[in-house]
């Protein structure tokens, strides 16, 4: 299951965008995107993060939606 | 038509993505050369959210070009206290004198520099990525406040997009930091901290496994009572968050935080493994946090951002000039960096690797054997006479710094 942030805990410091191997991730605003179909669920994003923002997605329709969902 | 603050043309001789440090100065330079530049940055005000402890040598402003101004020149530091875990703390006054800035008012006074010299500003516009042809950086695709996705094309574009590194990823320049390689930040800032107004002109930093595997906590003072308290930790050597590790610490030293308030919430990455050996491309360069260009011991990096800066505006001038944006031109930029500061910075990450062998027995030991002075001089690599001195009084930290050296 790929990855979300929780908005209510996140800093929008940037450090799990460059972290991140596959490139799934992005800061858009203060909230953390995911692309869902990069992320190869290597969780070195949640062993960065300063604050323990991000998690596993739970469920389909996350606190986070898609990048293809927006623009 | 086009000095109309509203209005940006199509093409540019160089764009430059991010307004910190490093892409603001990198404007100045070009805008004063004379070149056409366009600075997209994608936050909507300059600075904010801090993802720093503000903290900046007077020696780099010189560097920079830049003089004092008490409106971001908050405080004058004369040194550092270092407290090592058994807290006999060394006093490390220094001739090199800085300043705690105010980042969010420096990075917009670069700004008004850089756009009185003739730079424009596209805020709340992200770069989604660069433009690609037939082997050459051509330009940006750019999202902007309207949710519009526009093209700006340019003869060099200069990636100054901090820690993130989206412009250089893609391109397929691998700026992916790896997690032994990132130091985890956080950080408040705190006002009715109760402490020794003498104390206050000096940063403190606090070392130790304990409180902070692989980094160090820090108090960097902007009045006598109000600072920014943070902590940076190796993001594999962490046991538990940085955000805990401070708080637990916090929490463990009510004789200077009991009546403390909490006034902003901030945190960060700071890149501490190597620097990006080829940070340049056709049409392209990359300078500051985007290309790891960062003290690893200590974490600063906008000295050095903009130092970088400085260098690729020169390097994009002369390029220009002789209708030249080739890699094999724009490699001068990496050549004259690394000359001036990257070789440096390979050293000084020997030190970091020595550093994060030491126990906290060996550290207090250290502490005993290096005076202020030989302290400073290890965070810099500058002077390794005084590994000599270590080597005659602990073998076992000077076998460890052999090992880191080899
Ligand atoms: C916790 C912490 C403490 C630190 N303490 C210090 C210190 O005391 N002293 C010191 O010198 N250094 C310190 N540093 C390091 C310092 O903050 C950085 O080295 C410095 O900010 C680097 O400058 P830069 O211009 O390269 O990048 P940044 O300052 O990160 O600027 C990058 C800019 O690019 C923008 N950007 C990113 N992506 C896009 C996009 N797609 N489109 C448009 N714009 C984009 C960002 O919004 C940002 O404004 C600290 C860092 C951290 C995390
Ligand atoms: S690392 Fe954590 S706090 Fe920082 S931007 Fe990512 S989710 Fe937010
Ligand atoms: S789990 Fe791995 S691939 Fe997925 S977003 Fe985090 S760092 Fe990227």
């Amino acid at each position: 299951m790929p990855v979300q942030s929780n908005p209510n805990k996140c800093i929008s410091c940037g450090g799990c965008v460059s972290v991140c191997p596959a490139n799934a991730l992005e800061l858009r605003g203060s909230d953390i995107v995911v692309d869902t179909e990069r992320c190869i669920d290597c969780e070195t994003c949640m062993k960065f993060c300063p604050v323990n923002a991000l998690r596993k997605k739970q469920q389909e329709k996350g606190l986070i939606y898609p990048m293809e969902n927006e623009e | 038509m086009t000095n109309n603050p509203l209005e940006f043309k199509e093409n540019y001789d160089v764009i430059i993505v991010g307004a910190g440090p490093g892409g603001s100065i990198a404007a100045r330079d070009c805008a004063e050369r004379g070149l056409e530049t366009l600075v997209i940055e994608k936050r909507q005000e300059l600075g904010t959210p801090v993802r720093c402890g503000e903290g900046l040598g007077e020696a780099w402003m010189d560097i920079a070009g830049l003089e004092y101004d008490p409106t971001w020149c908050v405080k004058e530091i004369k040194g550092a206290i270092v407290f090592p875990p058994n807290e006999k703390s060394l006093k490390m006054p220094t001739e090199n004198k800085g300043y705690i800035v105010e980042r969010k008012i420096f990075e917009k006074r670069l700004a008004e520099q850089a756009g009185r010299k003739g730079a424009k500003y596209l805020l709340k516009t992200r770069v989604k990525h660069a433009i690609k042809e037939d082997g050459k950086v051509k330009g940006v695709v750019a999202v902007d406040d309207e949710g519009q996705e526009k093209e700006y094309r340019a003869k060099i574009v200069i990636a100054a997009d901090g820690v993130e590194s989206p412009t250089a990823k893609s391109i397929g320049i691998n700026t992916v930091n790896k997690l032994i390689d990132i130091e985890s930040g956080y950080e408040y800032e705190m006002t009715n901290i109760n402490v020794d107004p003498e104390d206050t002109e000096y940063i403190n930093i606090w070392i130790g496994n304990e409180i902070a595997p692989g980094g160090y906590i820090w108090a960097f003072y902007k009045s006598n009572d109000t600072a920014n308290v943070g902590i940076g930790v190796n993001s594999v050597m962490k046991e538990k968050t940085a955000k805990e590790y401070l708080d637990e610490w916090i929490t463990n030293n009510p004789q200077y935080f009991e009546n403390a308030v909490i006034t902003e919430k901030k945190g960060g990455a700071v890149p501490i493994g190597k620097p990006i050996e080829q940070p340049y491309e056709n049409g392209f360069m990359i300078i500051g946090d985007a290309a790891h260009m960062v003290n690893p011991i200590h974490g600063g990096g906008m000295g050095i951002a903009m130092e970088s800066a400085r260098i690729a505006a020169k390097v994009a001038a002369e390029a220009i000039k002789q209708e030249d944006y080739s890699k094999e031109f724009l490699s001068k930029f990496a050549e004259e960096w690394w000359e001036t500061r990257g070789k440096q910075l390979l050293e000084v990450q020997k030190v970091r690797k020595f550093v994060e062998t030491l126990s906290d027995k060996e550290f207090n030991k250290l502490r005993e054997i290096l005076d202020a002075e030989g302290v400073l001089e290890l965070t810099e690599a500058s002077d390794f006479s005084k590994f000599l001195k270590i080597f005659k009084k602990s073998p076992k930290i000077a076998m460890k710094a052999v090992k880191a050296f080899k």
